[in-house]
C-alpha cells in the first residue's frame, strides 16, 4: 500500500496506462455503433449512413485520458489527502463551516424572494419571462412534487412509483371545476389537494399490505390507470386533446390578470402592458406553496406522526409492537404526499391553462423519484438542491445552441436530457450512495444539538 | 398470597399453514413475577411469545391479560394495553439516535412522563446515555439489547416480554442485562416473562419456568426446582452451562 499511493511511481503510472488504454478500447466498442456510425435519409429518402471517425476519436481520447490521470494523478491524491485525515484523528465535520455553509438556508431564501426583481433588473421584462417562468417556476413546481414525494418516500419508506397520478388529479381538480362551474383558483386549489388526499387514500387501502418492490408494482399501475381514465373518459375530459382556456390565478380576488376585465392588476397600477407580472405573481404562489410543504415536513417530523412514519420506514413489526397503527400510520402519509401533489397540480393547471393527459406519463413519476432519490431520500435540503440541478439543467440544455458548432448543426441539444439524468444518477449514487445529503437530521435532542457525525455510520445504513 | 394472575394463556393452538407450531399451551404469569420460558431451538418459544402479541394470532385457545380476552386483538391495540415487547432481534430503529428510538417506546399517552422516563431508563442503563445522539444501528450488540429494553420499558408495561434477550451477547453483558431485569423486577414491581436459550442464567433469575417442548410445555416449577431436576440438566444445562 504504501509503494502504490506514491504519485508518479512507475507502478501507479504503469497501471495507469493500462488502464487508460483499457478504457479507450472499452469506449471504443461501446461507441463505435452509436457515436462512430450515422444513418440518415438521401434525397431518395433511402437510409444510407455514413461515418463520424473524428467524433468517435474524441469520445475515445476522452475516456482515456480521464481514466488515466484519475488512476494516476487523482485516486492517488485523495487517498493520501483520506490517510492525513485519518492520521490528524479531525473528524470531517467541524465546528468553523464557512460563512456560506453556516446560513445556506437563509442565504437561499433571499435570494429567491428576490430572484424575480433581479431577474426584471438584468434582462428586463421581456427576458425575465424565461428566467421567471422556464426556470424559477418550473424548477418550483418540481421541488415541491419532490418533497411531497418526499413524505412517502424519504419518510414513511413506501416506494411509489406512481407519485404523478396525485399530480393529475390535482390539475384536472382544478382544471374541469373551474372551466365547468367557474370556481376560482383560490377556492380550487385547497380542494384539489383534498381530492387528491382523497384518492391517496383510496390507492392506500387495498395495497396497505404490500411493501417494497410490489407496493412499487401496484403503485405504478395507479399512476397507469389514472392516465388512462383521463385519455378515455372524452364525455368529461376531452380526452387526448385536454383541457384549454383554464381560468387564470387572481391575485386573491382583488385583481385580476385577464386581459380587458376592470380590476385588470395592469391596469390598477398603472403598469404598460406585459404577461410578466402574472408570471411573478405566480413564481410567489408557488415559492409559498413550497415554503407550506417544508413547513408541514419540518413539523410533521416533530410531531408523533412523523416519527411514527420515519420507524415505520425502519422497521414494522417493531412499529407494531409498541403500539402504532400502521394502517393508519401508512395511510396519512399517502394522503399528506398526495395532497401536495395535488396542490402543485392545480397550480400546474393554472400556470399551463391547460391540461393534457400527455403531461402525466409515468416518465414524470420517476423523474419526480430520480430527485428526491438524488436529493437523499428525506432531506429537503438535498432534494431542493437535486430539482435545481436536474430541472435547471435540462433547461440549461436548451440554451446551449453552441454544442451545435462540436456535434453538427442539427443536433438538439434538449434531446439529451435524459443522458443528462442518467449520468448525474451514476455520479451522484458512485460518490454519494445516500444521496447529496445523505445524512438524517435527528429531530429530537434531550440538551444540546450536537452533529452526528457520517463517520459513525456504516454505507448504506444512515 | 394468593397470587393474582396477569397473564393466562390457555390451550392456544397456533399454526403456521398447515403447521403447528404450539399445540396446546398453557402458561401464567402472576403480578409481580418474573416467569421464563426454556427450551430448545424450534420448540415454538418465539412463537408463543409472538402469539401473545396477536401476530400471528392463535386458531383456538385464548390468551387473557389483565382479566381481558385479547386473542384475536391486533397487536398495536394488545400493545397498548401495555404489554411491551423487545422482540427477538432486538429490532431498533437503525437509523434513528437512541433517544428518538425511546422516544418511539413511549405511547402517545406518555409523553408527558417522557422526561422522567428517560432519566429512569439512563440510570439503568448508563452506556445509552453516553450513546443518546448515535445512531441506534451504530451501537454495538449489547447496547442495542440495552435500547430494545429500554424502549419497552418507555410504554410503562404491566408486562415486559423479552425474547432471548441475552442472543449474541458475551457472557458478561448478559449477566449486566439481567441484573438490570431482577433490579426492575425488585424495585419496581415489573412482571417480566422471559424467553431464554440461555437457560442456565434464565432459571437462576426466574421465580417460575416452563419448559417447551416441540410446541408443549412439558414441565414447570420455580427457578430453583427445574435447576435441580436431572431431566433438566441433561437436557438444557449440562454442556451449556455459562
Amino acid at each position: 500500500m504504501t509503494a502504490s499511493t506514491e504519485t508518479g511511481h512507475p507502478n501507479v503510472l504503469a497501471k495507469a496506462v493500462r488502464e487508460g488504454v483499457f478504457a479507450g478500447v472499452v469506449a471504443f466498442l461501446m461507441f463505435l455503433l452509436f457515436v462512430g456510425i450515422e444513418t440518415y435519409q438521401d434525397i431518395n429518402n433511402a437510409l444510407v449512413w455514413r461515418t463520424r471517425w473524428g467524433l468517435l476519436a474524441i469520445f475515445v481520447l476522452v475516456a482515456a485520458v480521464s481514466r488515466f490521470l484519475s488512476v494516476g494523478f487523482i485516486k492517488p491524491h485523495i487517498d493520501r489527502r483520506k490517510l492525513a485525515k485519518a492520521k490528524s484523528g479531525v473528524l470531517e465535520i467541524s465546528e468553523q463551516k464557512s460563512f456560506f455553509h453556516r446560513h445556506f438556508l437563509k442565504i437561499a431564501l433571499v435570494f429567491l424572494l428576490v430572484y424575480p426583481f433581479l431577474s426584471l433588473l438584468i434582462v428586463g421584462k421581456q427576458g425575465s419571462l424565461k428566467y421567471v417562468d422556464n426556470f424559477g417556476i418550473q424548477i418550483l413546481i418540481y421541488v415541491m412534487l419532490a418533497w411531497g414525494l418526499n413524505i412517502v418516500v424519504g419518510l414513511a419508506g413506501l416506494l411509489d412509483l406512481g407519485y404523478v397520478a396525485f399530480y393529475a388529479v390535482g390539475a384536472y381538480s382544478y382544471a374541469l371545476l373551474s372551466s365547468y362551474f367557474g370556481f376560482s383558483f383560490w377556492l380550487l386549489l385547497p380542494m384539489s389537494g383534498i381530492l387528491a388526499a382523497l384518492w391517496g387514500i383510496i390507492l392506500g387501502f387495498p395495497v396497505l399490505r404490500l411493501r417494497g418492490d410490489y407496493l412499487a408494482i401496484v403503485t405504478l399501475a395507479f399512476g397507469e390507470i389514472i392516465r388512462l381514465v383521463l385519455i378515455n373518459w372524452t364525455d368529461v375530459t376531452k380526452g387526448t386533446f385536454g383541457i384549454s382556456g383554464i381560468a387564470k390565478a387572481s391575485f386573491f380576488g382583488i385583481w385580476s390578470f385577464d386581459a380587458g376585465t376592470t380590476n385588470n392588476f395592469v391596469k390598477a397600477w398603472g403598469l404598460s402592458a406585459s404577461s410578466v407580472y402574472y408570471k411573478v405573481f405566480l413564481f410567489y404562489v408557488i415559492l409559498a406553496l413550497c415554503m407550506l410543504t417544508a413547513y408541514v415536513t419540518i413539523r410533521l417530523r416533530r410531531m408523533p406522526i412523523g416519527r411514527a412514519w420515519e420507524a415505520l420506514r425502519e422497521d414494522e413489526i417493531a412499529c407494531r409492537s409498541l403500539g402504532i397503527n400502521t394502517v393508519t400510520t401508512k395511510l396519512t402519509a399517502f394522503a399528506t404526499g398526495a395532497m401536495f401533489g395535488g396542490f402543485a397540480g392545480s397550480f400546474f393547471a393554472t400556470r399551463q391553462g391547460f391540461v393534457s393527459p400527455e403531461s402525466f406519463v409515468f416518465l414524470e413519476s420517476a423523474v419526480i423519484l430520480a430527485i428526491v432519490v438524488l436529493g437523499g431520500m428525506g432531506s429537503l435540503t438535498g432534494i431542493a438542491i437535486a430539482a435545481v440541478v436536474m430541472v435547471g439543467g435540462t433547461e440549461v440544455l436548451r440554451e446551449m445552441s453552441f454544442l451545435k458548432v462540436v456535434f453538427g448543426p442539427d443536433f438538439t441539444p434538449e434531446l439529451y436530457r435524459m443522458l443528462l439524468f442518467g449520468l448525474a444518477m451514476i455520479i451522484v449514487m458512485l460518490f454519494k450512495p445516500r444521496g447529496f445529503v445523505g445524512s438524517r437530521e435527528p429531530t429530537a435532542f434531550l440538551k444540546e444539538r450536537r452533529a452526528v457525525s457520517g463517520s459513525f455510520t456504516k454505507e448504506g445504513h444512515g | 398470597m394468593a397470587a393474582e394472575s396477569l397473564l393466562k394463556v390457555q390451550a392456544v393452538e397456533t399454526y403456521y399453514g398447515n403447521i403447528r407450531a404450539l399445540a396446546g399451551v398453557d402458561v401464567d404469569v402472576n403480578k409481580g413475577e418474573i416467569v421464563s420460558l426454556i427450551g430448545a431451538n424450534g420448540a415454538g418459544k418465539s412463537t408463543l411469545m409472538m402469539t401473545i402479541c396477536g401476530s400471528p394470532q392463535a386458531r383456538s385457545g385464548q390468551v387473557i391479560f389483565d382479566g381481558e380476552d385479547i386473542t384475536r386483538l391486533p397487536t398495536h391495540l394488545i400493545a397498548r394495553r401495555r404489554i411491551a415487547q423487545s422482540p427477538e432481534g432486538r429490532r431498533i430503529f437503525p437509523r434513528m439516535t437512541v433517544y428518538e428510538n425511546l422516544q418511539m417506546g413511549a405511547g402517545l399517552d406518555n409523553l408527558k412522563y417522557f422526561n422522567e422516563d428517560v432519566e429512569k431508563i439512563f440510570t439503568l442503563f448508563p452506556r445509552l446515555k453516553e450513546r443518546q445522539m448515535q445512531r441506534g444501528g451504530t451501537l454495538s450488540g449489547g447496547e442495542q439489547q440495552m435500547l430494545s429494553i429500554g424502549r419497552a420499558l418507555m410504554a410503562r408495561p404491566k408486562l415486559l416480554l423479552l425474547d432471548e434477550p441475552s442472543l449474541g451477547l458475551a457472557p458478561l453483558i448478559v449477566k449486566g442485562i439481567f441484573e438490570a431485569i431482577k433490579k426492575l423486577n425488585q424495585e419496581e414491581g415489573l412482571t417480566v416473562f422471559l424467553v431464554e436459550q440461555n437457560a442456565f442464567a434464565a432459571l437462576k433469575l426466574s421465580d417460575r419456568a416452563y419448559v417447551m417442548v416441540n410446541g408443549k410445555v412439558t414441565m414447570s416449577g420455580s427457578g430453583k426446582e427445574l435447576l435441580a431436576n436431572p431431566e433438566v440438566r441433561a437436557a438444557y444445562l449440562e454442556g451449556g452451562r455459562h
